[in-house]
């Protein structure tokens, strides 16, 4: 008999003992439960980080953007009549973001900030011999911009390097073109700029599309090509919390008065679907939970009626109806817990196995091995306080029994 | 006799069961009993008398309907639960027909059993209380085995030993040799009398068995719930 133990803890642990087969079929039931849980959330947890990173790693958090340029309704010299009611939307031509530099430098001091890049976007065409593609110019300050999308890990060939004459395209741009490493291209912007820009990169951004229109080329080319000098279209920023990028956006637009878009609201439908697997992740994980808390009580009450006659005896010994009642909510916990440190240790072990099993077209991992300890502390205590929960119904049930009835059997 | 202790006192106890029902039975009646200190009763009558119900009310596992009781002076029917469950832990030992003994524990946890409760934590102290009642019950080499690996015998002797660890004032036993071979039985019974000769302690047994009730201080029968005869024990007669 253990001298550390209390009589509850003495008494639940012998029960649990003495049944050992029934113990330990609950207990495999409580740790499959968990070790589905565990599995599933980190699975799902890395997937779902993986996501994110892919689509954060390859735009801003946050990008300001100059207002949309409007029509007022012509209005008599008085001002009070309107002369003409249609009033047409007026077409978006690209303008630069009115005092940048000042909002740039505000913005620095945001602790809730990480990046301010600002970028030069234009619409252009590369041409080559006959062959030429339309393509999205985005000047770029290459020590900022290369922080917040990481160009630097999707380039295959080159260097990222923007210099003066430089351009860095995509893959599929390149093969469109017959262009490589070092050739030269035609860029003519829309507005009319053109010049003769030399490949110093080609990357892979895994997306066709994206691989077709986007090139990256310094701020004062995009500039320059575009008529807009000193000019930038957009200010990229990245923020520490990615999720508060819809609220620090907010801040940002009352702020400085030109319009801020998360990547929340520019990705909405991604954002939708990452809540939806959020949702589904919950929901299977309350439903094994229930299943195990019913699989523990349901154990436990055919155990009280088991142990009918102990506990008449113990009552008749002199023990509280309130120590019954924690010798089977022990039991509850302590069922939850050993099942749920099993059931960690299987659903890690399985999180690893998937991870090392599973792998995309091209050998690389389909998501990244991450271990966050928060997770298995908190199946463990959640399985343990489920127990006890779970064990509240036998529990009472044995505290109430009368002592003559409980004998009497 | 007249300055020795009384440990039981009952004055006037009912057990009505279906109370305030068209069905009301009425099981025991006006019953008067008094035990003091080193009694050796013997609780005899035909099954269905109400000796059980008596045993329970006695015992605080039951409450009578109407009447007092007392134990070492103290009126139970003021008691709540916790107090009533406390006096029965530190005045009342149980010995039962089945012997009871918690098959998840050795004999000798077993009668560390009601200390442990008490205390809550095992100690050398309880260890040693429990070693040397399972001494005095001539079971201290079994100590270390499971109830379950036992004799019928050896289990009462367990139990006998158990319901002594309070050192209580009284002990109830029901039936407690009604399972048993003669031998064991007898042994058994001479044990319960050694114990009350040696440590004083008052004893109420029910039986059936009309040898050891004539062995007893006396009897006291009880025949459709009333008492029927308070006699020495050398007069009983066997019921019919």
């Amino acid at each position: 008999m253990n001298t550390w133990a209390p009589f509850e803890w003495i008494t639940a642990l012998r029960f649990l003992r003495e049944g050992r087969m029934q113990t330990l079929f609950i207990v495999a039931a409580v740790a499959i439960g968990v070790a589905v849980i565990v599995f599933m959330s980190a699975m799902l947890s890395s997937l779902q980080a993986n996501f994110i990173k892919r689509v954060l790693t390859s735009q801003p958090h946050i990008q300001l953007i100059p207002p949309d340029e409007i029509a007022r309704p012509l209005r008599t010299s008085t001002r009070t009549e309107i002369v003409s009611p249609i009033v047409q939307r007026p077409a978006q031509r690209i303008r630069s973001i009115d005092q940048w530099q000042k909002i740039r430098a505000a913005l620095s001091e945001w602790p809730e900030i990480v990046t301010v890049s600002p970028t030069m976007s234009a619409s252009a065409l590369a041409v080559r011999g006959d062959a030429s593609r339309s393509i999205t110019l985005t000047g770029i300050d290459p020590e900022v911009y290369f922080r917040i999308v990481r160009i630097p890990e999707y380039i295959v060939a080159g260097q990222p390097r923007v210099q003066t004459d430089d351009i860095i395209v995509g893959l599929d741009l390149a093969k469109d073109l017959g262009v490589a490493l070092g050739d030269k291209l035609n860029v003519t912007s829309a507005t009319g700029g053109a010049r003769v820009l030399t490949i110093s990169g080609i990357f892979d951004l895994g997306n066709k599309g994206a691989n077709m229109r986007t090139t990256f080329v310094a701020l004062r080319t995009a500039q320059a090509l575009s008529r807009l000098v000193g000019g930038v279209t957009s200010i990229d920023l990245t923020v520490p919390d990615v999720y508060a990028a819809e609220t620090i956006a907010l801040a940002v637009q009352s702020a400085t008065g030109v319009e801020a878009d998360s990547w929340i609201k520019t990705n909405a439908q991604f954002f939708t679907a990452v809540n939806a697997q959020q949702t589904s992740n919950t929901l299977i994980r309350v439903f094994v939970g229930l299943s195990v808390a019913f699989g523990i009580a349901s154990v436990l009450v055919v155990s009280v009626i088991q142990r009918q006659k102990d506990i008449g005896i113990l009552r008749a010994m002199g023990s509280s109806r309130g120590q019954i009642l924690r010798v089977f909510l022990v039991q509850g916990g302590l069922l939850g817990f050993l099942g749920s440190i099993v059931g960690a240790a299987m659903g890690g072990g399985a999180y690893m196995f998937w991870h090392s099993y599973l792998r995309q077209a091209d050998g690389s991992e389909i998501f990244p091995l991450i271990f966050e300890p928060s997770l298995y502390v908190n199946a463990v205590l959640l399985a343990a306080l489920t127990g006890v929960a779970a064990a509240a119904v036998p529990a009472l049930r044995a505290a109430k029994l009368d002592p003559v009835v409980a004998i009497r059997g | 006799m007249a300055d020795v202790p009384e440990v039981l006192r009952l004055e006037k106890v009912c057990k009505s069961y279906n109370v305030g029902q068209p069905v009301e039975v009425e099981v025991l009646h006006d019953i008067d009993i008094s035990l003091k200190r080193g009694e050796f009763v013997a609780l005899i009558g035909p099954s269905g008398s109400g000796k059980s119900t008596l045993l329970n009310i006695i015992g605080l596992l039951d409450r009578p309907t109407k009447g007092r009781l007392f134990i070492e002076g103290h009126e139970t029917s003021k008691l709540d639960d916790a107090a009533t469950t406390a006096l029965r832990g530190h005045s009342i030992g149980f010995v039962f027909q089945y012997h009871y003994l918690i098959s998840a524990f050795t004999a000798l946890e077993n009668v560390m059993m009601p200390l442990l409760v008490e205390h809550s934590f095992p100690d050398e102290r309880m260890r040693a209380r429990a070693h040397g009642l399972l001494d005095q019950v001539g079971l201290a080499q079994w100590e270390n085995n499971l109830a379950n690996n036992m004799s019928g015998g050896q289990q009462q002797r367990v139990a006998i030993a158990r319901s002594l660890a309070m050192n209580p004032a009284l002990i109830l036993a029901d039936e407690p040799t009604g399972n048993l071979d003669t031998k064991s039985a007898d042994s058994v019974f001479e044990m319960m009398r050694a114990v009350n000769r040696s440590q004083g302690t008052t004893f109420l047994v029910v039986t059936h068995n009309m040898d050891l009730a004539r062995r007893c201080d006396r009897t006291i029968e009880v025949i459709d719930g009333r008492i029927g005869t308070l006699a020495p024990a050398n007069e009983v007669e066997p019921h019919q």
